[in-house]
Formats: structure tokens, C-alpha cells, sequence
């Protein structure tokens, strides 16, 4: 078990593209911590970059108290679960969790405690003779996990690892790896492009943007402050309501017509973007905001209405023993719970 | 899934029956006709032949020359397979682990593949040219009295050298699809199990290729007993009395050459059974054992 260091570390490629910009980050003994954004934002490769499949052009990454920039994936002490399981194919499932540790000389006692121990926790004992191909999606994803807790890594690392499961496997995965992983109290970094599995299994996110970090945060923070535009559009579904407003006399104005009920913040532009959160806004009220409805998603627990407010398109989340027809909606925006970004750099105000 | 049918019966044999009569007459016939002669003393001069019946055979069986050419086949097979084999297997390895300039490298290694086995045999008997031959110049700069088509293990090793040669690019080709095929995840797993780069390769790549090997080790005994026929008729320079020639070169040599035509299709028959037993060899036994998905 170990704290993981990033100092200052990025990743160019030969041709010249910057895939990740310089990063730090500090991952705490035991943590479990979430890299997550839209695909080709350099998650995988910040993975790949610690797991020591690619290389660090600059910075430098500690694992424990060692820097472990030029170390072997073999020499690093981690574990990692790959999107595709990628198991050996010509090797049962015993041998598939145990090759690491036969490598690392491990006897042979030794090596089959370990694995019956991690078939148990797994559930896995009666497939220990089993050749991958003979196992279930999520059995495979299974022997991929036990492969990983055998070694007892300092760290774990994910790699989009329920991305190839049905959606009822991987909540139910979502939830035993989170488990397992506390229980076992390694620090892990996972790698997901699922806002769900980020906020779920986090005990802090870091959202990359296009080889950046956008913002460093524990879920809530990350919901109910988030650091810009774009984390406040990719976390939470739906994503939270963006309105260009234009600042005219400490008052905002949506449209000619429309004028936003919230306080317009002190500002040296003169427009913003106003952000609610869908679930925030409520039905009914003064009359002075009024929500054009169009469709009505139906999600059992919840019900999203989308329409324009203002021109702008809009969704309000609702309860479903709450009512609402297509047409004008009159909708309540919550006046604490508002948040201004910069019009044209996004981030928060 | 639906099944799609003709509606006439006609029209599926009429597109089967050119592709039928090829094999019935270039394969099925002559393959019979060596039968049939297996079992007959043929006139040299034609004028007509004599039912033997298994005389052909039993005269082989007891034939010192043959058993001679039966055992250098056998051990010229299994020098030019495995050394076609390792030798392709570490270019390929090699020529996957290139990065940059990588097709062009690999397109250069494959280049042999293109050259006819007769024209490799020149190309071969230039090499071993007894004047200005550079690998007979070095073979002697080592003190061996090296003298193609004059001296039974110069011969040997040449006819080797050159069907080894003439092999690799094929072996290449194969290997290297084979390598590329291994999924990445799979090896950058390995990377993490197993810090050594020798133990990864046996452990887990070598496994993973063994499906391409076996179907190679199958297509390469075939080649060294049958294909090379250009390279050691070139090679022995028509000389076969004090030269080593292989099984095939003898079927050819006892009916052309000796025109002993019942005594040339016994061989051949035998040949048709080697083959037969390969095929089950590689269809029965292993190639089931050896897939894994």
C-alpha cells in the first residue's frame, strides 16, 4: 500500500501531440481516485504512464517513497485490470492469477493459497480449471480482479473495466469492486469515460479535459461546485442547464424579452453563463420564469422535461408524482443554489 | 438464419464441374494411373508390361539405395523445418519489435519469397561456386574442402542452406501476422506479470503463436520433402550417383532418367500414403488440441 505521487508529469508523443500537459496530483494511502473524461482526454495514458506501459517524457511519478519513472511494469508493485480483461488465453484460470506471483518466485504453496483465497473472495472456485473462453463476460472481468489481488499490489489501476459488461453487471460490479477495494485498503486509480461509475465509486475524481485537469475533487465537490463549464456539463445526467445571460443594469437578461429572477453577480463583463442543475428548479411559482416544454422524458423515479427558456434549451428534472404537460410550464429557479462561470473561459466565478 | 438454396439442381453442379474435372484429371488420374503401374514391370522401350504385383514394393523395401535416400530425405527434412522455422520465428520476432522504417524492413525480409525454387537453386550454386563462390571461399577459410556436386556432405549442406533460405520469407510472412494477431493488452498483462523478456515470450507469446507454428511445421515438412525439387535438381547438377537427392528427386530420377516407370510409381505411391498420414497427423491429432477459443 502507498501514496502515489505525480510531479509535474506529462506526455508528448513523437509526432509532437501534447497528450497529457504537465499534472500533479497526490493520491493519499488507500484512496480510490477516478480519472475521468470525455475519450482521447489522456486518462488512459496518465494510467498507462503510472502502470509504466508508456513512457514519461517529463515530471516524475513516486509510487510509495520510490520514484519509479524508469522502473518495469514488473518491478512497480501494481496490479492492473485492463477494459478487455486480457487474460491469457492458454492458461486456466488458476494459472492466470497465479503467473505473476510464480514469476516473482512465489511457492508453489504459496502461489495456490493465494489463488484459492482470491476464488473465494470471487467466487470463482469451480472455475479454477477453465480456460478464459469457456467463462462469462463477467466471469472473465472476475479472473481479471483476482489476477490483480493476488499480486497484493501497492496500486491498483483500472482501465475502463466494466466498459464491456451489460448495465445490470456492471452495477453490480461497480459495486463489489469499490468493496473489495476498501476492504483490502490499496490505493487505486481507475480510468472510466462513465460519469456514473466516477461520482458512485470515487473517493475523489480528477476530470481531464483534452490532456488537462479541469478540477480535483471529491464527488460532491465536484457536483456542487464545479470548477468550469465543461465539468458542469460532463458530470450528472442530464448535465446541468448552461444560459448565456447578458449583465444590463445588475440585472440578467436571457433574451430581449426574458429576464433571468436571480441577482446578477458584480462583474467586469458584461455577460456571463448562468448554470441550474435540472434537479434544482421546481414547478410552479411567481410566473417569472416559464419554461417552454417540448418533450417529456418518462424515467420511472423521475420525469425530464426539455424546452427553452428564453430561446435556450432547458431541463428540469421532477419528481414522479409531480405533473407537467408539454406547453408553457411556470418553473421556480432556486436563488441559493446558482452557479456563474466566465463567458468565454468557462471557469467558475 | 436463412439458408439461401438454388431452385435447380443443375446450376450448383454446372459451377462445380470445371473445378471437379481439374482435379479428377491433373490429381485423381495420374494418382491412379501410378497405382495401377505400381504393379507392373514396365518395358524400357515401351513394347509393353508385365503384372508384377507387389514386387515393385518389395524390391523397394529391400533396396539398400532407397533405404539410404529414405534416411537423408528424413534428416534433410528435418534440418531445412526447423531451421526455416527458428530462423523466421527470430526475424519475425525481431521485425515486430521495429518501430520505425518497419515496412520497409519487413517488406526487404519477405523479398525471397517472390524467387522460384529453380532460380534460388542458381542463385545457390552461384554462392557455392567452387572458384569465386563467396560461402565456398568462406566454408574453405575455415579449412573445410568445400566441393558442391563433387563431395556427398558439400551437397548436403548446400541443398539445406539454399531451401532454408528460399523458406524463411513464407515462415516470416506467418510468424509475423501471427505476432500481430496477440492482442496488446494481453502482452502489456504479461509486461506486468513477468519482468523478463525471455520468460514473456515462452510463457505467454510462444503459447499464443503455436496455432501458426503447427500449421507451418505441417506446410514446411511438405515443402522440404516435395517443394525443394528445383533446388536439389539444380544442385546435383544432374549428377545424382555421388550426390545426395531427396525421395522425390529419386521418383524422378528411377522413371525418367532409369525408366523403371513400375518401380518410380511404387515410390510415388508411398509418397501419396506419407502424405495421406500428414494430413491426418495435422487434422486428428493436434490442430483440435492446439486452438484455445
Amino acid at each position: 500500500m502507498a501514496q502515489v505521487t505525480l510531479n509535474h508529469v506529462r506526455k508528448t508523443y513523437p509526432n509532437g501531440h501534447e497528450a497529457v500537459q504537465p499534472c500533479s496530483v497526490e493520491i493519499p494511502d488507500g484512496e480510490l481516485v477516478v480519472l475521468v473524461g470525455p475519450s482521447g482526454c489522456g486518462k488512459s495514458t496518465l494510467l498507462r504512464m503510472i502502470a509504466g506501459l508508456e513512457d514519461i517524457t517529463e515530471g516524475e511519478l513516486r509510487i510509495g517513497a520510490d520514484v519509479v519513472n524508469d522502473k518495469d511494469p514488473a518491478d512497480r508493485n501494481i496490479a492492473m485490470v485492463f477494459q478487455n480483461y486480457a487474460l491469457y488465453p492458454h492458461m486456466t484460470v488458476a494459472k492466470n492469477m497465479g503467473y505473476g506471483l510464480k514469476n516473482r518466485g512465489a511457492s508453489k504453496a504459496e502461489i495456490e493459497a493465494k489463488v484459492q483465497e482470491a476464488a473465494r473472495i470471487l467466487n470463482l472456485g469451480d472455475y479454477l480449471d477453465r480456460r478464459p473462453s469457456q467463462l462469462s463476460g463477467g466471469q472473465r472481468q472476475r479472473v481479471a480482479m483476482g489476477r490483480a489481488i493476488v499480486r497484493d499490489p501497492e496500486l491498483f489501476l483500472f482501465d475502463e473495466p466494466l466498459s464491456n459488461l451489460d448495465a445490470k453487471l456492471r452495477n453490480q460490479m461497480r459495486i463489489e469492486i469499490r468493496s473489495l477495494q476498501q476492504r483490502l485498503g490499496v490505493t487505486a486509480v481507475y480510468v472510466t469515460h462513465d460519469q456514473v461509475e466516477a461520482m458512485t465509486m470515487a473517493d475523489r475524481i480528477i476530470v481531464l479535459n483534452a490532456g488537462r485537469i479541469e478540477q480535483i475533487g471529491t464527488p460532491t465537490e465536484i457536483y456542487e461546485h464545479p470548477a468550469s463549464t465543461f465539468v458542469a456539463g460532463f458530470m450528472g445526467a442530464p448535465p446541468m442547464n448552461l444560459l448565456r445571460a447578458d449583465i444590463a443594469g445588475g440585472r440578467l437578461q436571457l433574451s430581449s424579452q426574458t429576464l433571468l429572477p436571480v441577482p446578477a453577480p458584480q462583474l467586469a463583463t458584461d455577460s456571463v453563463l448562468v448554470g441550474f442543475r435540472p434537479e434544482d428548479v421546481r414547478l410552479g411559482g411567481d410566473g417569472s420564469a416559464v419554461l417552454e416544454v417540448q418533450i417529456i422524458e418518462e424515467l420511472g423515479a423521475v420525469r425530464l422535461l426539455h424546452g427553452h427558456l428564453g430561446d435556450q434549451p432547458f431541463s428540469v428534472s421532477i419528481g414522479k408524482d409531480e405533473h407537467a404537460t408539454v406547453g408553457a410550464q411556470i418553473i421556480t429557479l432556486p436563488q441559493d443554489r446558482v452557479h456563474f462561470f466566465h463567458p468565454d473561459r468557462g471557469t467558475r466565478i | 438464419m436463412k439458408r439461401a438454396g438454388f431452385t435447380t439442381v443443375w446450376l450448383p453442379i454446372a459451377l462445380l464441374l470445371p473445378q471437379l474435372m481439374i482435379i479428377a484429371i491433373f490429381f485423381y488420374w495420374p494418382a491412379a494411373w501410378a497405382v495401377q503401374s505400381s504393379f507392373y514391370l514396365q518395358d524400357p522401350f515401351g513394347f509393353g508390361s508385365t503384372f508384377v504385383g507387389v514386387e515393385n514394393y518389395t524390391d523397394l523395401l529391400g533396396n539398400v539405395e532407397y533405404g539410404k535416400v529414405a534416411r537423408f530425405t528424413l534428416i534433410y527434412t528435418v534440418l531445412v523445418t526447423f531451421f526455416s522455422l527458428a530462423l523466421a520465428l527470430l526475424l519475425a520476432v525481431k521485425a515486430d519489435a521495429v518501430i520505425s522504417g518497419a515496412k520497409t524492413y519487413r517488406t526487404l525480409l519477405m523479398w525471397v519469397y517472390a524467387i522460384a525454387p529453380p532460380v534460388a537453386g542458381f542463385i545457390g550454386l552461384m554462392f557455392f561456386d567452387q572458384r569465386n563462390g563467396p560461402l565456398t571461399q568462406m566454408f574453405q577459410a575455415f579449412g573445410w574442402d568445400f566441393r558442391l556436386g563433387a563431395d556427398y556432405t558439400s551437397t548436403a549442406t548446400a541443398m539445406v542452406v539454399v531451401a532454408v533460405w528460399k523458406q524463411i520469407p513464407v515462415n516470416f510472412i506467418f510468424f509475423l501476422s501471427g505476432l500481430q494477431s496477440i492482442p496488446k493488452s494481453v502482452r502489456e498483462a504479461a509486461l506486468i506479470d513477468n519482468r523478463s523478456a525471455t520468460g514473456r515470450f515462452w510463457d505467454v507469446t510462444f503459447p499464443l503463436l503455436a496455432p501458426t507454428a503447427f500449421f507451418l511445421l505441417i506446410i514446411n515438412i511438405t515443402y522440404a520433402l516435395f517443394d525443394t525439387f528445383g533446388i536439389v535438381d539444380t544442385l546435383v547438377r544432374s549428377e545424382p550417383g555421388n550426390n545426395p537427392v531427396t525421395l522425390v528427386y529419386k521418383v524422378f530420377v528411377d522413371g525418367f532418367r532409369g525408366n523403371d516407370l513400375g518401380g518410380s510409381s511404387a515410390q510415388s505411391v508411398l509418397l501419396m500414403l506419407l502424405v495421406l498420414v500428414l494430413t491426418v497427423f495435422q487434422f486428428r491429432l493436434i490442430e483440435r488440441r492446439i486452438h484455445y477459443t
